[in-house]
């Protein structure tokens, strides 16, 4: 980016039109996560669309209002990569709840 | 920087870029975080760790969901409104959302007009920030009176499905309502400082006794990003899911 240079010397100084842009998006990508409701969409389109849409909003948030983008690797590292080590925690939790779903369905239903 | 790159010890003008520039500025035996204030470091510090919470709470509100046998109430009814005769899904979040979006918008205008040292637009748009967050909470308070008196729904059950349902609504949304809360607070704080000049005069706060930056209205923004950011996952996750 042609930004990225100048916003190394003076603090995070962007133009106002890429925030408005952004903003813009935002709202777009807002609508569309609503209308996935409104329309009621299903199964594995809905639950894609709403990871899509979600995905694309928090990227917008941090890479452009919260300027990592801008910043230096050695920041975006640090704050980005732990939080993807969440998925394992997720991973397991959802392997545990699957579990215990199972017991209740069969052990503890019906009896 | 200015203020940094003057403090850097032997500040060499040209610093590596990309992933040498990652392992060079790790290595260096000083700040690892070259040109960034030490207070907006720390933010970042912070709201890492505060990641880690609402992913705890999105978390288990993942495991009790789908590990219930009891169907989970439909958001998209129980968050409706009837408005001027139509009846709207979802409608209270929605508008909600795009408060938040809004506010997270004034917000990013107000740390560049900080940036551009216009005091004035700077603290306006900090109000109109808090204003939109002011609302938010505003409709979250009349999203959980209808929730508790009208609908019924308690931490340990409800009326429409399992009751993990008011749990984790009153626990997720209350801990982002009560970020958003604290939010508008910060930022009526800062807006006066911005006001009153401190960033231009380097007035010393009370607290640090540090020189006044407008690098404190980025280290708000974050905060408040941030706000918004988490409601992007609980908006997906809990009201869309």
């Amino acid at each position: 980016m042609a930004q990225a240079a100048e916003a190394k010397v003076e603090g995070q100084q962007h133009p106002i039109k890429v925030y408005l842009v952004v903003w813009f998006w935002l709202f777009v990508l807002s609508a569309c996560s609503y209308a996935v409701d409104y329309f009621q969409l299903q199964g594995y389109l809905r639950w894609s669309l709403i990871i899509i849409f979600m995905l694309l909003k928090a990227g917008l948030i941090v890479a452009i209002f919260m300027h990592m983008a801008w910043e230096r690797l050695a920041l975006t590292y640090a704050i980005l990569v732990p939080p993807i080590l969440v998925m394992v925690f997720v991973a397991i939790m959802a392997l545990e709840s699957d579990y215990t779903l199972f017991t209740r369905l069969n052990y503890f239903t019906g009896g | 920087m200015a203020q940094s790159a003057a403090t850097e010890a032997g500040g060499t003008a040209v610093r590596p870029e990309g992933v040498e520039g990652l392992v060079s500025d790790w290595s260096s035996d000083q700040r690892t975080f070259k040109n960034v204030p030490w207070g907006k470091a720390m933010m970042w510090i912070f709201l890492l760790s505060d990641t880690f919470i609402f992913s705890i709470f999105l978390l288990s509100y993942m495991t009790v969901r789908s590990s219930t046998t009891v169907d989970w109430p439909n958001t998209s009814e129980v968050f409706a409104l009837t408005l001027f005769g139509v009846h709207i899904p979802l409608i209270l979040i929605a508008i909600m959302t795009f408060i938040l979006i809004s506010s997270s918008g004034t917000m990013a205008m107000a740390v560049n007009y900080g940036y551009r040292r216009e005091k004035n637009k700077t603290a306006i748009l900090m109000i109109v920030t808090a204003l939109f967050g002011a609302t938010f909470v505003g409709m979250q308070a009349f999203e959980w009176t209808k929730l508790i008196v009208e609908e019924g729904v308690r931490p340990w059950g409800n009326p429409m499905g399992a009751a993990q349902f008011g749990s984790t609504f009153f626990m997720i949304t209350g801990f982002h309502g009560f970020h958003v809360s604290v939010g508008v607070l910060f930022l009526f704080i800062i807006a006066w400082k911005v006001w009153r000049g401190d960033y231009d005069t380097e007035r010393k706060g009370f607290f640090t006794s540090r020189k006044g930056n407008y690098e404190s209205v980025e280290i708000m923004g974050l905060y408040w990003h941030f706000v918004d950011l988490v409601w992007v996952f609980i908006f997906a996750f809990f009201y869309l899911w």
